[in-house]
């Protein structure tokens, strides 16, 4: 995974790159939680445009990073995610509380 | 076409991926499309994640993986001999979860029911759990998945 701050909008940039489980959810969490307590960061967009696979865990992370975003008046985004992901996502309803983009222009544009 | 695997694993979180490239690799003998491929891949994830997470608590044990292919049905058991489920109903519906504060979404046997064709859960407290699921792969299909690298 790569994370990075864009810090002139107050939001945080997660990257994955593996296979989104419990295992690897993990990491994910830890790093990104780090990163928002250490920063000015708000919002969190999620680049799932690597992603190949993703279970429930996947949905147990986006939602906790939604109510940390929450307490901190931000929002968490998400883009590029492939149709095995989508139909998770679509299935979880986590869709109607974080907004899904198709490119990383559009993510932006959302916050 | 008959054909049977066992594969057993300590329940590391690390195995959860090996878990379902096992599971994935065998169906393929039935040439699934890349969408069969895929559910069969996160419907043994998350009944894999459930055994690790659930079946012992904080203490090392055994999962297990049967597969079966009959006709062109397979057929998977992932079962271990841990803590087991004391109400099997409860832990089926959607989002419950046992383990909130490790923020589980609780929707694992959802998608195990809307992935697979059929699905059986036995469990006895003290004794372990099992969860069986079926699946028929499609026979006649425009594009089929073909066998890539597994990573």
């Amino acid at each position: 995974m790569e994370i990075k701050l864009l810090g002139d909008k107050r939001t945080v940039l997660v990257r994955i790159m593996q296979e989104l489980d419990h295992h690897t959810a993990a990491e994910i969490r830890k790093k990104t939680d780090a990163k928002i307590k250490s920063s000015n960061a708000v919002n969190i967009i999620f680049d799932f445009s690597s992603v190949e696979f993703m279970d429930s865990s996947g949905i147990g992370l986006i939602m906790g990073r939604y109510k940390m975003a929450k307490i901190l008046g931000g929002k968490v985004v998400i883009y590029g995610a492939g149709k095995q992901i989508q139909r998770i996502i679509e299935m979880s309803g986590i869709d109607r509380i974080v907004k899904l983009c198709a490119t990383y222009d559009e993510a932006i544009e959302a916050l | 076409m008959e054909n049977i695997i066992k594969f057993e694993f300590v329940n590391k979180s690390c195995n959860e991926n090996l878990a379902r490239i096992v599971a994935a690799a065998f169906a393929s003998q039935l040439d699934p499309t890349c969408e069969e491929r895929s559910e069969i891949k996160t419907a043994i994830s998350e009944a894999v994640t459930n055994a690790i997470i659930h079946g012992y608590e904080d203490s090392i044990g055994m999962v297990r993986l049967d597969g079966r292919i009959v006709g062109n049905t397979v057929e998977f058991i992932v079962s271990d001999k841990g803590c087991g489920i004391a109400d099997i109903h409860q832990a089926m519906e959607p989002l419950y979860t046992g383990k909130p504060e490790l923020e589980r979404s609780g929707l694992g046997f959802t998608i195990m029911e809307s992935f697979m064709d059929k699905i059986e859960v036995k469990s006895k407290p003290g004794m372990g759990t099992s969860v069986k699921m079926k699946k028929v792969i499609s026979v006649h299909k425009n594009s089929q998945c073909m066998s890539q690298a597994e990573a």
